[in-house]
């Protein structure tokens, strides 16, 4: 057991949070707007422009080849200097990860290199308004056109979190209805400006349009878009699932970060109570620093626990279905840490950002409608539980 | 970075468990209850010291195997994973890593080897713990006063028997005359002040292998039980006890190991990383214990089956050296006081 990081790992943690203190951009509005998506990706590409936009990719796509171990670095620097919500991440973290599985040579060298650059943005397609949890029953149908060499969608997606501003989207697509339910799937990549596709944005519990549905109507994909095999999506898909559902979304760095501000904002009430605020004064209970301590453990829980993990994954041990738990805990540890900001400001956190009262304008409350985003994306938290339990702890099935 | 055990630690954990599992099965835990014995199976301490588990942290010089906290870690785990009826958390992880940094060498030269061997058993008593354990058959028992470590030899104890939920517990109130005590460590804060670290993080080790195997014994009470005319492990209900359960013990685990390190290691963080560690073990046990109870139902509510040695351990670490309100205060005074 070493807990340390080499030199050279520590050298290039001091060149990112070198890079990162100097360049990140404070008080962005919400990726999940028009407006602040634009700035959003402004700073994705100069992210890429530095080489930071993609480290643990091979460097011919962008990347500078960086081991799991200076990935988690990278993260940890990224969020400890305040780093913004990643707009690229569908495509960086879910997409990218499939392409490398099951790209082939022209669509590794097609859209990699444009989506570290931000210059393409991907979307996702997973689910369909009677297809959810049960992501199998989709029904978005692709009809074969072999005489066009390509595939004609028809159907509708939803819940496409920012695909009002994207311009490609990744899912899963029926192409043989006959089939049964986990065959008959195949993975498409669709570019939203073809002819035929409607993007209506969603308004979000928190007032974004983060949300859109995608209707497909006639949408011819030509054969290069396959992503796999035909009729083989499942399979293809699920290696992107455990993507999100693990490591690679959600590395500790940003829970990490936002539990010493947490602890920070607590310094901050007590210091206001003191002070003979009356508002802080009442609000700050004596349970409130049980509260707070727990949740910096919990977060930091998470980390060690993504150091076991990683060392397992760089010594060939694959995380499997103990991914699940992995999703549960960063997504309930979330809403934890925002549910207790708020207990800490009482009566002042509902404000949000447009109040002029608002402490840390509003970042909180934001930050606590996101998070109870979390237990229910990429695979409800009830999902993920019967996943542990049968395939972890291997209760059966029926 | 290489946060798990070596392959050397992991074969020997897979050895002591094959040995636990011979030698310590659940009979021998039933038979722990009998109070009209020492509740101590004599041939089982002499198997785990002939096995170099007794004299894991005691320097090779005096008859051990000089090894340290994180080699340990995975051992009280296994024993935890039993129930072990023994007190390898007193003797081999707290008295005899304390003998050997923070006494003088010939009180060292003299208890060390007798521990290694087997013939001597060694218990501890801090200050703000009542009880304690195993003193019936402790030939000494080292207590804290203030910034002192007194040792006291077993005959000079004076013991009532307090009596644990945990049957298989010897739990005793002890007293003694001054004459029979000897200091054996003066100015010794920072030294107690470890001493008590190990005893918590090693209650944490146990508490998760006695959690692991609440939810073994539960995973397969729930393959097999059947009502509806199917196995209950297929409802949903009791599959997120299960996860539930799961997902506690995996996140306490990684803190286990990383107090386990930061002791061994010196690390600044190590008060912060130890109440970490025994705040979530704790609750972990405490959770665990309940959605097993829950889970087996009635059968579970009776001392017929053996679930309840399990639970019964678990409560009673949970409350040793520091239960979770203890540790989550110690770690908020740490963060938020600074």
């Amino acid at each position: 057991m070493d807990l340390r990081f080499t030199p050279d790992e520590e050298k290039f943690r001091q060149e990112a949070r070198e890079w990162l203190t100097a360049n990140v951009p404070k008080g962005l509005p919400s990726g999940d707007t028009a407006e602040g998506f634009a700035l959003h990706v402004e700073w994705e590409k100069k992210l890429f422009e530095n080489k930071w936009a993609v480290v643990s990719w091979p460097e011919e796509y962008g990347g500078r080849g960086a081991s799991l171990w200076e990935w988690l670095i990278f993260e940890e620097e990224y969020y400890r200097a305040g780093g913004p919500q990643r707009v690229t991440q569908n495509g960086i973290f879910l997409l990218a990860p499939t392409l490398f599985e099951f790209g082939t040579e022209e669509q590794k060298a097609r859209f990699l290199p444009r989506m570290a650059s931000a210059d393409d943005l991907w979307c996702q397609g997973w689910s369909e308004p009677d297809a959810g949890s049960d992501l199998a029953g989709i029904k978005s149908r692709a009809t074969r056109d072999d005489a066009a060499g390509g595939w004609v969608i028809n159907g509708q997606k939803t819940w496409t979190t920012r695909g009002a501003f994207c311009n490609w989207l990744f899912g899963l697509f029926r192409t043989d209805p006959e089939a049964a339910r986990h065959s008959g799937m195949t993975y498409l990549m669709v570019p939203l400006d073809a002819e035929g596709v409607t993007v209506r944005g969603v308004e979000r519990l928190d007032g974004d349009e983060g949300f859109a549905e995608v209707f497909f109507d006639d949408v011819f994909v030509g054969d290069d878009l396959v992503l796999g095999g035909v009729n083989e999506g499942w399979g293809v898909a699920m290696a992107t699932t455990s993507s999100e559902r693990g490591l690679t979304l959600r590395s500790p760095g940003r829970f990490c970060a936002a539990a010493d501000r947490l602890v920070d904002l607590w310094k901050r009430q007590d210091a206001k109570a003191k002070a003979g605020d009356p508002v802080a004064a009442a609000t700050l209970d004596p349970s409130l620093r049980d509260a707070v301590a727990q949740s910096w453990m919990e977060a930091e829980a998470y980390r060690l626990a993504t150091l076991s993990d990683v060392t397992g994954l760089v010594n060939g041990v694959s995380q499997g279905a103990r991914s699940s738990l992995t999703k549960i805990f960063w997504s309930e540890l979330d809403v934890q840490l925002h549910e207790t900001a708020l207990r800490l400001l009482g009566p002042e956190g509902e404000l949000i950002e447009e109040s002029p009262d608002a402490v840390d304008g509003g970042a909180w409350m934001k930050g606590f409608e996101f998070s109870l985003s979390g237990p229910i994306y990429a695979g409800t938290n009830e999902i993920q539980r019967n996943v542990v339990a049968e395939r972890v702890l291997g209760l059966p099935r029926k | 970075m290489y946060f798990n055990f070596t392959e050397d630690q992991l074969l020997f954990r897979d050895a002591v468990a094959e040995l636990l599992a011979a030698k310590c099965g659940p009979e021998v835990v039933r038979a722990a209850w009998d109070n009209a014995g020492t509740g101590r199976d004599p041939k089982l301490w002499a198997a785990l010291a002939e096995m170099g588990i007794i004299g894991l942290t005691i320097p090779e010089a005096h008859g051990g195997l000089g090894m340290n906290d994180v080699d340990l870690t995975p051992l009280l785990t296994e024993a935890g994973r039993v129930a072990l009826p023994a007190p390898v958390l007193e003797t081999v992880a707290v008295a005899a890593p304390f003998i050997a940094e923070s006494t003088s060498d010939a009180f060292a030269a003299e208890w060390l080897p007798k521990i290694a061997d087997g013939s001597a058993i060694v218990t501890v008593q801090f200050e703000g713990q009542p009880f304690v354990t195993d003193a019936h058959i402790a030939q000494l028992l080292l207590v804290q006063k203030g910034n002192s470590m007194m040792a006291v030899p077993g005959e000079s104890l004076r013991l009532t028997q307090q009596h644990s939920v945990d049957g298989a517990r010897r739990i005793f109130s002890v007293d003694w005359d001054e004459a029979d005590a000897q200091v054996v460590a003066t100015n010794a804060e920072a030294a107690i002040a470890k001493a008590f670290n190990r005893a918590a993080v090693a209650a944490s080790a146990e508490l998760i292998g006695l959690s692991e195997q609440m939810i073994a014994m539960t995973v397969a009470y729930v393959v097999d039980r059947k009502q509806f005319g199917v196995p209950i492990g297929s409802f949903q209900a009791v599959k997120h006890h299960l996860a539930d359960a799961e997902l506690k013990v995996s996140f306490a685990r990684p803190l286990v190991w990383n107090a386990a390190y930061a002791i061994a290691n010196g690390s600044d963080s190590v008060d912060r990383d130890v109440s970490m560690a025994k705040c979530f073990a704790s609750d972990a046990g405490t959770f665990v214990a309940r959605k097993a109870l829950q889970t087996h139902g009635a059968i579970g509510y009776t001392t017929e089956h053996d679930l309840h040695f399990w639970m019964k351990r678990t409560w009673a670490l949970a409350g040793s050296f520091g239960d979770a309100g203890w540790h989550r205060r110690r770690v908020a005074h740490l963060l938020l006081d600074s």
